[in-house]
């Protein structure tokens, strides 16, 4: 029994880490065959992570909305539902931040939590579109989700340019008074643009594995996730749970745009294309497990990978684009998981048969 | 009258020219979707088609074919989109992996190889610019009947009237042949479709395939009319709007026809708009995210209800009930 268990258990961590690998072996093959070392590449790569407090403090930085946006998207996973609007979420959470950063003043400590707020309760809103529909009138999220997703980038880009540019491409800078930037933080890293949103991001890994595992509500949430007609069955309301727990994930998705504008930039800028903070988030998501430390490990590997390739690139001259097909590799390996398990099992029986 | 007429000869081209790629990377989901397998990753294949169509170009440009080279551009994208789709088809059909997640997958793979692989070979995040071009045309005859031949055969690419052609071919194909019948039960009741002795896998890996080869030449022929090189920025959401042309014509080639051109229209519009009387005080905004809005009220139901393929997005093991 006990070895059952810890089987299962190590067997949650075999998956990722043989998908990891595989994507690595890919990454190494590709710089191969496209006439690179694959050694300097990633020690490149390495050294972009690790090299000194400034990566690190980057490195950090960057993972910071990719553990928000993974959270946001095990949320609903974790329900049975699949938020593929994340971008959007984290678009509009992003805008909303800002403009509630710049338009008036308060001191910080109203400030900058009404400005969060404004961030996460944009996300929701965003999200409890599909939701609502999914609920109600048993649309397929994925699709309004996408739809969601471009709607926000137009909507979000016309407000700027038409109401609130002020250089540039660029909105005005937030305030200090709701800006999440701190100087310790920077201090440590060697002036990187580590903020006190990495700080929340993690308090909001915590949140999400309470929210889930010890509260009623979680309980219900997963219930739904496992078996919407067991739920409903058991007299859960289904269609409420799968509103409030896509508004949920929104939130977590606008948090992510929050602590970018308010922490990294400061500001929102048109954007000429998506973010990727969201589609990212997916990845992290999946490859963590949908569990909130799993998210964070894995937040950190993709958050190291897009940091490392700047060196990567000055470095050992390959491409940044590398790191993208590595991330895509990893998905798809955890993805096909089945692979993974039925070679697992064939060893199994194999070893079996010899005792 | 005449103005309107004038407006007419302006949009109504400018509307078939943006529908063309997204009604043949529709029919590319059409082929999938009617299979059972979802394929968000039509974004990604449209990518990989630029890439290679423009890549195929160029190569053909140097190799002296002149003005057939983007044809064999075209061509080219078609077979390689087919080879790129088949990670879809492993990951979803053969590994069981969610086919959402695989097609999410796809769309950032294609992204990262087209531009790693444009950076390895011209030390650019952007390829050369053709210069074997395709050309506005007259459509010979047709053109010239009045007000009709102005507003749809006048200047317009030859691609789009290839592009109509395969709609038909599409329809005849999976409504009225033997295997357009295979196709749609393996992907309405996969169980019963084995039954009767069809390898559902394999038709699944046929439908993914044919959406790569659609999805190739959708990517390639907005590259190649459009854009004329390749970047990371080329394909920016023409794909998951192929995806809501397919579902806004309720997975029918017909159906998606109607909707590629209404989408081309809300496009048109969104760039011309400004010089049309009655409609310049609309801001930009409103036509930009019509497509998109008229999709999920359409999902909803309030434009007549859409119902997918009945197995999509499960996977089919043999013998299980």
């Amino acid at each position: 029994m006990i070895r059952d268990f810890l089987r299962s258990r190590a067997f949650g961590l075999v998956v990722p880490l043989i998908a990891v690998a595989f994507g690595l072996i890919a990454g190494a093959v590709i710089m191969l065959l496209s006439g690179n070392n694959p050694i300097d590449g990633y020690s490149g790569l390495i050294g972009g992570i690790f090299g000194d407090m400034y990566y690190f403090g980057e490195t950090l930085r960057a993972m910071t909305p990719l553990i928000l946006s993974g959270l946001a998207f095990a949320f609903a996973f974790r329900t049975g539902l699949l938020n593929i609007g994340v971008e959007g979420q984290v678009i509009v959470g992003w805008f909303a931040a800002v403009i509630a950063g710049i338009s008036w003043d308060a001191p910080g400590i109203i400030h900058l939590p009404t400005a969060l707020m404004a961030g996460a309760l944009a996300g929701a809103l965003w999200a409890f579109v599909p939701g609502i529909l999914k609920a109600k009138l048993h649309v397929h999220e994925v699709i309004v989700s996408i739809m969601m997703n471009y709607i926000a980038l137009h909507v979000v880009n016309s407000l700027i340019r038409g109401v609130f540019l002020d250089t540039g491409q660029r909105t005005a800078f937030v305030p200090d008074s709701a800006s999440l930037s701190s100087e310790w933080l920077q201090g440590v890293t060697d002036f990187s643009r580590l903020h006190w949103g990495f700080l929340i991001a993690l308090a909001a890994a915590v949140v999400m594995w309470f929210l889930l595992w010890k509260t009623k509500k979680g309980f219900e949430f997963r219930a739904v996730g496992f078996n919407q007609n067991a739920s409903l069955y058991a007299g859960m309301n289904v269609s409420g749970n799968i509103t409030s727990s896509m508004s949920i994930s929104g939130a977590f998705a606008g948090l992510a745009g929050a602590v970018s504008g308010l922490g990294t930039y400061g500001y929102i800028e048109i954007f000429n294309t998506f973010t990727n903070l969201g589609f990212d988030g997916i990845a992290v998501a999946l490859l963590g497990n949908s569990s909130s430390i799993g998210i964070v490990l894995s937040a950190f590997l993709f958050g190291g990978l897009s940091e490392g390739s700047g060196n990567m690139q000055a470095a050992a001259g390959v491409a940044p684009e590398l790191v993208e097909i590595i991330i895509a590799l990893i998905i798809f390996f955890v993805a096909s998981s089945y692979l993974i398990r039925w070679i697992y099992k064939r060893l199994d029986s194999i070893r079996k048969g010899e005792k | 009258m005449d103005l309107f007429l004038i407006i007419l000869y302006t949009i109504v081209p400018a509307a078939l020219i943006s529908a063309t790629p997204l009604l043949l990377t529709a029919m590319g989901g059409l082929f999938s979707e009617r299979s059972g397998v979802v394929n968000i990753g039509l974004e990604g294949l449209m990518v990989f088609g630029a890439f290679s169509g423009i890549l195929g170009t160029l190569f053909f440009e140097s190799l002296g074919f002149g003005m057939l080279s983007p044809w064999l551009g075209i061509l080219t994208a078609a077979i390689i989109g087919m080879i790129f789709s088949l990670f879809h088809a492993v990951a979803s059909i053969s590994l069981r992996a969610d086919q959402i997640v695989s097609g999410v997958a796809l769309n950032i793979l294609a992204v990262g190889l087209g531009v790693y692989i444009t950076r390895e070979i011209f030390d650019a995040g952007q390829t050369p610019t053709i210069s074997a071009r395709l050309f506005r045309q007259d459509v010979p005859l047709l053109s010239e009947i009045p007000i009709i031949g102005d507003m749809f055969f006048s200047r317009v690419y030859p691609t789009t009237w290839v592009a109509f052609l395969l709609v038909i071919v599409v329809w005849f194909v999976v409504f009225k042949t033997p295997f357009g019948l295979r196709l749609r039960s393996v992907g309405e009741h996969p169980a019963a479709a084995d039954t009767m002795g069809i390898n559902v896998n394999r038709m699944r890996y046929i439908g993914v395939m044919l959406s790569g080869l659609f999805g190739g030449m959708g990517g390639a022929i907005y590259a190649i009319t459009a854009a004329g090189s390749f970047s990371g920025g080329t394909i920016t959401g023409q794909g998951f709007m192929a995806l809501a042309v397919l579902i806004f014509g309720k997975w029918h080639p017909f159906g998606a026809f109607g909707a590629a051109l209404f989408f081309g229209l809300a496009q048109a519009l969104s760039i011309s708009a400004q010089s049309i009387p009655g409609l310049q005080d609309v801001p930009q905004v409103f036509m930009l995210i019509l497509p998109y809005v008229v999709t999920i009220l359409a999902l909803a139901g309030v434009v007549g209800r859409a119902t997918p393929p009945k197995a999509m997005n499960t996977h089919y093991e043999k013998g299980s009930r």
